[in-house]
């Protein structure tokens, strides 16, 4: 099967090519890219609006599907629709399931449920402690060698240093990143959002922008000494950023992530919105001073990647008191339009530089196959149209759970197709055959 | 006091739920007050009942354990004749992070004209409020530290039975002392009080002072002689026995030596005339010495707690009297007095 996408806004950052040109996908590689390609071999012809922009799949390295053991939150097959549906091909499962990620029966077992997610990629993160305990270390050489691309304790801190040290010195030979929830949970303690004004006019428990930037500053440290890499997720404050920066100049091999609400969100929105519970979770959105400093940082570059931290709740889960909600957000089917909305609109980045953080780079940080447009890379492709306006409707999500902090946000921007490896899962009915009597439509293979 | 915009005329109550006292405009709070000066008459009677409320229900929700809330509510409601019943949830049964949408339909399912609810959790009352919208009247009687207006009013009348004339508590020095930080009473009077023009101070151990005081409508002080030079009135807070173990204060001797309100103290640093006050329950030679609690030349406690049935009197009233449109409905004119047309039921 040959499909030729023509006309479009082709996007790479791998390459920095940012031009109108066709694109060739023959079966589950990209064959070529150029102007004017030929229609002939071809089975189908995507006529494209130059408007619309041909990318790399997006790439999130961090959401949780809660399968094994939740899945009336997330399954992966919900969760891989919902990635669908928010252009991403390519996403990277937390190991904080029921059976924790964390010995080699459970990633197998993870690997062959997510085999059946194919061609969506879901890529396996091990734990970097037993049950996320903080205790006994996994055993990162065996659990890479079947799959697992990073380790974490996501949802909680290291707050162990010498584990977090002895982690380290395991993994810097493996050349994977330990992905670091950065919490000291002696300064959370029992807070429920951002410390400050709001916190204290609400009679909410706050967590202070230290309890991150202390783990950050122990876990810069600890690369300085061991050399390990670590990859710092859902950064939420000013501190943090900074010290990452500075690390960052300082040449160590450290990474950072930030969430879409993070970005476009602060502590205000628990009031305004009268304590709504899918404003909660962790780390807590911050301060406006904190959001301008991530915004800072994203443009500067100190930010490499934007990640969802996807973290399905069933509306019972949420339908409780702020203090007791569970944490966390879904994000798959909002991100694209969130930041196109907030970065691409107002000019704060250009088109190459947001998909360089949704797709490219973190595709690199995790080393996927995916990130690229290049010749003979795999063809996941998304098409996007970035002035497409669009009313949130979680009730409309693929994912299971309508935990979405953007209910009701009108947004402007949204993959229209989704291809992975050459396969069509978004946007099937806007594939125009070059001979309407020819082969079979496409239809989505993604199990009911 | 010069208001900088007059009041709508007539001042209509529209308000179906009294939820936070940030929120309450002076004209609210001059209603309140004002509806709670004729029921405090009432009250005066040998005969304390009206009927201004038969027919109606309303629930008292007390997830946390109180004693003066609860009754005062309770009379409140049995004062005006509406049926009153305690939906009682015992502390220790309470489980927590029971799904609000249960709490909603239990309320519905009862036919509630009103619930009064005390709960741990901040919030619980906007987010019933959202879900339930005006089908019934919501009285917040205190949520986690979030707030209890009640509280914040019943102090406020208070205090205005001590400082007579035109200006009331405007420009008077409230010094508020102890744990602002886990205290629903401080946050309730500050907001309450700075609307109607008084000047607030706060003083605490720093632990116990929350992020962001500052910014609030009150005066930030360290030191417990900075908070009472010159005040009118002296606000003593429940020191939670907890605060000691979580490490937010090294000890209650401590606490004593640098923040207890005694009369040594009131003496030395506040204005002749100065009054105590102390929401309850206390501790008696903590956060406040026994024997001034006691005096009734300076304590207004058990004035506090006579003024709470008033005023929660005077909230049932308005938030079911706008329920029932009350310019329709004689039984609510026949308490309003004011009315041209009052008497014509």
């Amino acid at each position: 099967m040959r499909i030729l996408l023509k006309g479009g806004r082709v996007l790479d950052p791998a390459t920095g090519l940012d031009q109108v040109a066709d694109l060739l996908i023959n079966n589950s590689q990209i064959e070529a890219i150029g102007a004017n390609l030929p229609e002939t071999d071809v089975d189908r012809v995507v006529r494209l609006n130059p408007n619309l922009w041909v990318t790399p799949g997006l790439v999130d390295i961090h959401v949780h599907f809660r399968e094994p053991g939740q899945v009336h939150k997330e399954t992966l097959a919900t969760g891989a629709k919902a990635a669908v549906a928010g252009g991403f091909t390519s996403v990277c499962l937390m190991p904080n399931t029921q059976p924790t990620i964390d010995d080699l029966p459970s990633l197998e077992y993870l690997n062959l449920l997510a085999r059946q997610q194919r061609p969506v990629n879901l890529y396996p993160v091990a734990a970097i402690t037993k049950n996320i305990a903080g205790e006994t270390l996994t055993e990162f050489g065996i659990l890479q060698a079947h799959g697992a691309v990073a380790f974490t304790d996501d949802g909680h801190g290291l707050a162990n240093s010498v584990r977090m040290r002895r982690a380290l010195e395991l993994v810097r030979p493996l050349g994977v990143p330990i992905i670091c929830h950065a919490e000291d949970p002696n300064l959370s303690c029992d807070g429920c959002m951002n410390e400050g004004l709001t916190a204290t006019l609400l009679g909410l428990p706050g967590i202070p922008n230290e309890a991150e930037s202390v783990m950050i500053a122990r876990d810069i440290q600890l690369v300085r000494r061991t050399g390990g890499r670590v990859h710092f997720t859902h950064v939420s404050c000013k501190e943090s950023v900074d010290l990452i920066r500075q690390a960052k100049a300082e040449g160590l091999p450290v990474t950072m992530d930030v969430t879409p609400h993070h970005l476009t969100l602060t502590d205000r929105a628990v009031a305004d919105m009268g304590y709504d519970t899918n404003l909660k979770m962790n780390p807590p959105l911050r301060s406006e001073a904190d959001r301008q400093a991530l915004i800072a940082a994203l443009q500067d570059g100190t930010i490499d990647a934007i990640a969802t931290d996807h973290a399905p709740h069933t509306p019972d889960d949420k339908s409780v008191t702020f203090d007791v909600a569970p944490c966390g957000v879904i994000g798959l089917e909002t991100a694209l339009g969130v930041i196109l909305t907030h970065f691409y609109q107002t000019g704060l980045l250009s088109p190459l530089e947001i998909i360089r953080r949704m797709s490219t780079e973190p595709a690199r940080l995790m080393q996927l196959p995916a990130g690229t447009l290049a010749v003979g890379a795999a063809a996941d492709v998304t098409v996007i149209d970035p002035s497409a306006d669009w009313l949130v409707m979680p009730e409309l999500f693929e994912s299971k759970s309508r935990n979405c902090p953007f209910n009701g946000h009108m947004l402007k921007g949204k993959a229209t197709m989704v291809f992975a490896s050459g396969q069509c899962l978004l946007g099937a009915d806007r594939m125009q055959p070059s001979d309407p009597a020819s082969a079979p439509l496409l239809t989505s293979p993604m199990p009911a | 006091m010069a208001a900088a915009t007059a009041p709508p005329v007539p001042f209509t109550w529209t308000r179906h739920h009294v939820i936070d006292s940030a929120s309450l405009s002076r004209y609210e709070i001059e209603e309140i007050l004002k509806t709670a000066r004729t029921f405090s008459e009432i009250l005066a009677r040998p005969v304390k009942k009206v009927p201004t409320l038969r027919g109606k229900v309303v629930v008292n929700m007390f997830y946390e354990n109180s004693t003066r809330t609860r009754t005062s509510f309770e009379l409140a409601g049995k004062y005006l004749s509406a049926d009153t019943l305690n939906f009682g949830v015992s502390t220790s049964s309470v489980k927590k992070g029971e799904s609000l949408q249960d709490t909603m339909e239990t309320l519905l399912a009862m036919g509630t004209d009103a619930v009064v609810i005390r709960h741990g959790s901040s919030g619980i009352c906007q987010q019933l409020a959202h879900l339930l919208g005006n089908r019934v009247c919501i009285l917040n009687a205190g949520d986690g530290y979030h707030d209890h207006p009640s509280q914040g009013l019943l102090d406020l009348y208070t205090m205005l039975q001590h400082m007579p004339g035109e200006t009331g508590v405007a420009g008077k020095k409230i010094a508020i002392v102890g744990d602002i930080a886990h205290s629903r009473v401080a946050r309730s009077n500050i907001h309450v009080l700075s609307t109607m023009g008084a000047d607030v101070h706060v003083v605490g151990p720093a632990t116990l002072l929350p992020a962001g005081v500052e910014q609030l409508p009150c005066t930030v002080h360290y030191r417990l002689e900075d908070a009472l030079r010159d005040a009118d009135l002296v606000m003593c807070l429940r020191i939670q026995l907890e605060r000691q173990k979580t490490g937010l204060m090294p000890s209650m001797d401590e606490y004593i030596r640098f923040f207890q309100v005694n009369r040594e103290r009131l003496n030395a640093w506040c204005r002749p005339e100065v009054h105590i006050m102390h929401p309850g329950p206390m501790n008696r030679n903590i956060e406040l010495s026994s024997d001034l609690a006691d005096d009734p030349q300076r304590s207004l406690i058990v004035q506090q707690v006579a003024n709470g049935v008033a005023i929660r009197m005077a909230l049932l009233y308005l938030v079911l009297g706008a329920q029932a449109n009350d310019s329709s409905d004689p039984l609510f004119q026949e308490v309003k007095g004011e009315r041209p047309h009052a008497h014509s039921a």
